[in-house]
């Protein structure tokens, strides 16, 4: 079991700040995050964006704020648990909270700080009625073990790097390999799109574009995916497998169970005290919260970060007295070994 | 300058005729979100999400979607013909009485 000062869910701009406030006060904490990479949406949705709106920075990358975090942050010395997920929370006699992944990684601490953002990354899934009762029967958003594809039909839609990848490996795997895609360019590597399009000649992949699934049958398992093309009538096509690539979005996932207040798809903070949910001891701050007025800018998580950590540190050292004290004064930051 | 009406018909095929100003550089998305539409707009408006996806239903004359723009299409579903994202379309007065019809939302 990890034992820490403070919990913060989500490595995004806002929690790794949070570690840098929660270290000016001696607190320990520990980042948990779904992504294999800190950074949050900065690194996983837009790294190479400029940023206009950091107080200081004119304008910065996204990916290069977040290098900067790091660097901030780094005499504190914080864990991470990286490509895991925060799925169940617990209270503990002692007034604590277990915090653990799906992976199975425990996390203890007198506070959490939800910084979770938008949620966790997931496939994005097509609004297709019957399609979550086909999903592990047939559908797959993610391609784990490509050799159970070995010798079957496969449809695979998207028209990005994943879509394009799996089309080429699994041409030499599966009996048979269609690519749908809506238009007929596609934004993968060049030579990807060019051994797709040779693939295609080669009669190893169809290519069906101008196009797309918009029905998926079957009886216990999939057996047939419906397309619609824009110049011509639907298709039928009858298939083991269909593999949805459409890119990672946000969700909120599991966060949204564990019994705090939720409005609108975010956490009902006090903004008034410090950010506090309705489960004392947990707070959430950054775009994963609302409150009145609330904005969901980079530059506002570090301010509710600032304030919260101020409460979380009465939590883990209650007998302590809480000095602030300015980093101008201290003449730096200080460490955490 | 004077705001323009915008007819936004929501997921539920409900009509929300509102006023969008035309001087503070707002795109469609942030016009949802202000009236509290069913808009998610995850990336913040840089056309890397398609969380505004949306259906043109007048027939304004509209800037041609980018290149960046379409690539993120690609991950939007039941794209058709007159498919923008929101974000990308930003009000002007040539813009006014424009409809358009909210795209069904991905999970």
């Amino acid at each position: 079991m990890i034992q820490t000062d403070l919990i913060i869910i989500g490595a995004g701009p806002t929690g790794l700040f949070t570690v840098f406030e929660a270290g000016l006060l001696k607190m320990k904490c520990h980042l948990i995050d779904s992504l294999p990479q800190p950074g949050g949406q900065l690194a996983e949705i837009y790294p190479k964006k400029p940023i206009y709106d950091i107080p200081g920075y004119p304008v910065v990358m996204a990916g290069e704020l977040v290098d900067n975090l790091m660097e901030q942050i780094k005499p504190f010395n914080p864990g991470f648990t990286l490509g895991e997920s925060a799925v169940a929370i617990e209270k503990t006699e002692d007034d604590k909270f277990i915090v653990t992944t799906n992976k199975g990684t425990q996390h203890m601490a007198p506070s959490v700080a939800i910084a979770g953002g938008l949620g966790v990354f997931t496939p994005r899934k097509p609004p297709i009625a019957n399609l979550p009762a086909f999903e592990d029967k047939g559908v797959d958003y993610i391609v784990r073990d490509p050799e159970k594809f070995r010798n079957k039909r496969v449809v695979i839609s998207g028209g990005g790097d994943s879509a394009l990848d799996w089309t080429v490996f699994l041409a030499d795997v599966a009996s048979e390999v269609s690519l749908v895609h809506r238009r007929t360019s596609f934004r993968g590597h060049l030579d990807t799109v060019d051994k797709v399009q040779e693939l295609a000649q080669k009669g190893k992949v169809k290519l069906i574009t101008n196009a797309e699934v918009v029905d998926v049958h079957g009886t216990d398992k999939l057996s047939q995916v419906n397309i619609k093309q824009k110049d011509s009538d639907d298709l039928n096509v009858d298939c083991d497998y269909w593999l949805p690539l459409f890119g990672l979005t946000p969700t909120l996932g599991p966060i949204a169970d564990w019994g705090l207040e939720i409005e609108k798809n975010a956490i009902v903070v006090d903004n008034a005290t410090d950010y506090r949910t309705n489960i004392e001891g947990i707070y959430a701050i950054g775009d994963v919260n609302t409150y009145p007025g609330k904005l969901k800018l980079i530059l506002c998580g570090f301010h509710e970060a600032t304030i919260m950590v101020q409460s979380a540190f009465k939590r883990a050292f209650p007998d302590k007295k809480l000095s602030f004290k300015y980093t101008t004064v201290m003449g730096g930051v200080g460490s955490l070994e | 300058m004077s705001d323009i009406t915008v007819h936004i018909i929501d997921r539920e095929g409900v009509q929300h005729d509102v006023a969008a100003p035309t001087d503070m550089n707002m795109n469609l998305m942030e016009v949802c979100k202000a009236y509290e539409l069913p808009v998610k707009g995850t990336c913040g408006g840089m056309a890397m999400c398609a969380s505004c996806h949306c259906y043109i239903e007048s027939d304004h004359d509209l800037n041609e979607p980018s290149e960046d723009e379409e690539d993120m299409l690609d991950q939007a579903f039941f794209v058709e013909d007159n498919s923008r994202l929101g974000c990308q379309i930003f009000m002007a007065p040539e813009l006014d009485g424009l409809t358009v019809r909210l795209a069904e939302e991905s999970e």
